[in-house]
């Protein structure tokens, strides 16, 4: 397909050749994922609502249908729909490259949503309440297994427009030597998607001919090691594209480069290796699966892929401290840090997700997928805690700051209600570290996960959890409703710049570009950086306090467990 | 120069040394990874809490005999308000457990101390067995019957809550079901 001129614009803020069909593509699956966001994000505020053993504002029934369509609307929905609109916008935008074979990038966007529309449909009707996990023999509306099948289907095709784009911008030159690093996280995320999703239609395909009658049996433990190579590993694909988004951000807003081009693309490599492996966490208290099965895969192979996280962990912020450090913020420990917008929720927002993933998602996922930590802790409130700790102060929380750039680039729009949209990402992170936190605290006293009464009222065998376990439920609930005000919060500014921002024109005057580090420190003559030989000493120092975190609590769990019957 | 979404302005970037603090941070974490796998291993072969690797296949039919079998023998009370045998089995015996939709049964009554083989398994849909206050988390499927060595070590009341959801909306259902041990000097 031959492209003129016309099919392309400079864009005044970014500087960034853009193929309007890419960029329609981009708005498209953008729009659709906040608008799920916002529906999943009601049906979790039902959830949060029932959970808090003072309210208990859904009856049982109701709490189990919004909890399945909480999980899928929040955990797929919103999600691959932003990981699609961050893909196109990683292939096309990027590269300065038109978008590969748009027709079927639409039936991407059509079909994941005809899909999505058909499991919201199934679970509204009252017969598909079986959560998001969905096992057997438990069992849902025909549709319900169809309209997930529809939906991945619409991914996989989203994955390979994306690597069509790519090889067209490899054959038209639109960039010269190797891939720039984010879209090599893209293609990071892309390989582990096209994993996942086959992995999907594998055990939802048979499920779906089951629940029509034409299989008779689905094995539950077959069903749980297939479909949780689907249901963990797509959440590797969000850890591959927020991290992907944290290294963006970092040169967007500080003129960053990567610290190693060869560390950083490493560590992604090491992603597409063994981070599926992880896929045993779920299956670790299972009966059937050895446990030389269990340690191989629970620890993707002596811990490979946890590396390849730690390693993210400190070059994001690193490059950052190291730009900061050449631009003259070349005083004590954390000046750099001390002087970072804090105001640009593009920063602040991407910084708060760096910490939180790290520090509340990464420590207690570690902790978590160790075979014996995981008996008790398996299927309580701690796992509803550890992964809004990576899903909503991690991934969310990246596609909520990188939205905010999105929305002069690609919707062409300025930012309204920038007062509200300085402060979301502080509201929303808050609200998402203090309910992960509480939660796994009520976890470890016991508390388990989906149950619609914790207080087990009326039953004759009934037990009573701790009262701090029902106090850490309440405070935990309670920040379940700050974030859902911050995530509210975030919709409205999307929703409000798109349709009544000032529009920014195309022939306008360029936006002034954030200087590149490296240009200013020669310019400026500044040559070392650092103390210690090292040029990062304040992330290092970062990274040390969550190395001893992550030790001392690997330890405090393993006396936990100690305490415990003995069990072999 | 250069940034994140350009390419690499060093075309050689692979042959590129490794700056001091990503290469300290890299070695320690990497040897915190290799003690974590070596922990894990060893915990097999030291520590008191592991998973049991014992399963084998089952039928609900099958499984639901052994149980009754088990009740017949060693029941001792029925419990006063459920009317559920109260089953306790001699140390060091097999000891048969049912998940059902939704309850467990029987109600066991343990010795501290002693060790039971431990079977589970499930009458109808996944479940999970959840030990409280001790928080020992299993899951449990219809047609898979474990065996888990397992040894009290505190006497009193302990509930079995379910972990994993098992359908039902009203007031029983996956959040009502319950079963009890109790454990006895």
């Amino acid at each position: 397909m031959a492209t003129t001129m016309s099919d392309f614009r400079v864009d005044p803020v970014s500087g960034l050749k853009i193929h309007r069909t890419a960029n329609t593509l981009v708005k498209w699956n953008a729009f659709a994922a906040v608008v799920f966001l916002l529906v999943g994000g009601l049906f979790g505020l039902g959830v949060a609502l029932t959970r808090m053993p003072s309210v208990q504002l859904l009856s049982p029934e109701l709490f189990y249908l919004a909890l399945t369509a909480h999980g899928l609307v929040n955990l797929a929905v919103w999600i691959i729909f932003f990981e699609m609109a961050a893909l196109y916008f990683l292939g096309a935008h990027v590269l300065g490259n038109r978008l590969a074979t748009p027709r079927f990038a639409w039936a991407q966007f059509w079909l994941m949503l005809v899909g999505a529309a058909m499991v919201a449909v199934a679970v509204l009707q009252g017969g598909s309440s079986v959560m998001m996990t969905s096992y057997p023999p438990l069992q849902a509306a025909p549709h319900f297994y169809l309209g997930l099948i529809l939906f991945a289907v619409g991914a996989l095709i989203g994955c390979f427009v994306f690597l069509g784009t790519l090889v067209v911008a490899k054959r038209e030159k639109t960039y010269s030597g190797s891939l720039p690093l984010v879209v090599f996280g893209g293609v990071t995320a892309t390989v582990i998607a096209v994993f996942t999703i086959v992995s999907g239609a594998l055990i939802l395909i048979p499920t779906f001919l089951w629940s029509v009658g034409l299989i008779s049996h689905i094995d539950p433990m077959m069903y749980r090691v297939i479909w949780w190579g689907f249901g963990h590993s797509s959440q590797q694909i969000n850890v591959a594209t927020h991290i992907t988004i944290w290294y963006l951000i970092a040169s967007l807003v500080f003129g960053a480069k990567p610290m190693s081009e060869k560390v950083s693309r490493g560590a992604f490599l090491l992603y597409i290796l063994f981070l599926q492996l992880g896929s045993a966490h779920h299956l670790l208290s299972d009966p059937g699966l050895t446990s030389t099965w269990k340690i191989l895969n629970t620890s993707y192979m002596i811990y490979l892929a946890v590396l390849a996280s730690m390693i993210h962990g400190l070059t994001v912020p690193g490059s950052i401290e190291v730009a900061q450090r050449r631009k003259g913020l070349d005083t004590g420990l954390f000046t750099w840090l001390r002087k970072a917008p804090w105001g640009n929720p593009v920063f602040s927002g991407m910084f708060l997700s760096l910490v939180g993933f790290g520090f509340i998602g990464g420590i207690s996922g570690v902790v978590m997928s160790v075979e014996q930590i995981n008996m008790v802790i398996h299927n309580t409130a701690y796992l509803p805690g550890h992964f809004h700790g990576t899903l909503v102060a991690g991934t969310t929380m990246a596609f909520m700051a990188v939205t905010y750039y999105l929305i002069p680039v690609v919707f062409q729009r300025k930012i309204v209600l920038a007062g509200m949209a300085k402060w979301q990402p502080y509201i929303f992170s808050l609200g998402a570290w203090v309910f992960s936190i509480a939660l796994m605290g009520a976890g470890t006293l016991g508390v388990q996960r989906r149950h619609a009464d914790i207080t087990f009222a009326g039953q004759p065998l009934a037990y009573e959890y701790p009262e701090i376990a029902k106090g850490l439920m309440d405070i935990g609930e309670i920040f379940a409703v700050v974030m859902t005000v911050g995530a509210v919060m975030f919709i409205a500014v999307v929703l409000a710049s798109i349709f009544t921002g000032e529009r920014i024109p195309e022939n306008s005057a360029p936006w002034p570009k954030v200087e590149d580090a490296d240009v200013v420190a020669e310019r400026t003559g500044k040559k070392h950086i650092g103390m210690w030989g090292m040029e990062a000493p304040g992330t290092f120092v970062l990274a040390m306090i969550l190395f001893v975190t992550l030790v001392l609590y690997y330890f405090v769990n393993f006396k936990y467990l100690s305490t415990v019957w003995g069990l072999s | 120069m250069g940034t994140s979404y350009t390419p690499p302005t060093n075309p050689d970037w692979w042959r590129e040394p490794i700056e001091r603090s990503e290469l300290v941070w890299i070695v320690l974490a990497f040897s915190w990874c290799i003690f974590m796998f070596v922990w894990m291993i060893g915990w097999h072969f030291a520590g008191p809490q592991n998973m049991s690797n014992e399963t084998y296949k089952t039928t609900p039919e099958a499984f639901a005999q052994k149980v009754d079998d088990m009740a017949a023998k060693y029941a001792i009370r029925k419990d006063d308000a459920t009317g559920e045998d109260v089953v306790a089995p001699p140390p060091g015996s097999d000891v048969y457990l049912a998940a059902m939709q939704w309850q467990y049964r029987p109600i066991l009554e343990l010795k501290k101390g002693e060790k039971y083989r431990l079977h589970i398994s499930s009458y109808d849909v996944g479940h999970g067995f959840s030990l409280l206050p001790e928080n020992i988390n299993f899951q449990v499927y219809p047609g898979y019957e474990q065996v888990t060595t397992i040894t009290p070590n505190k006497t009193g009341t302990f509930a079995i809550a379910c972990g994993e959801y098992c359908g039902g909306g009203g007031s029983i259902g996956h959040h009502s079901m319950l079963g009890r041990i109790y454990v006895k000097e």
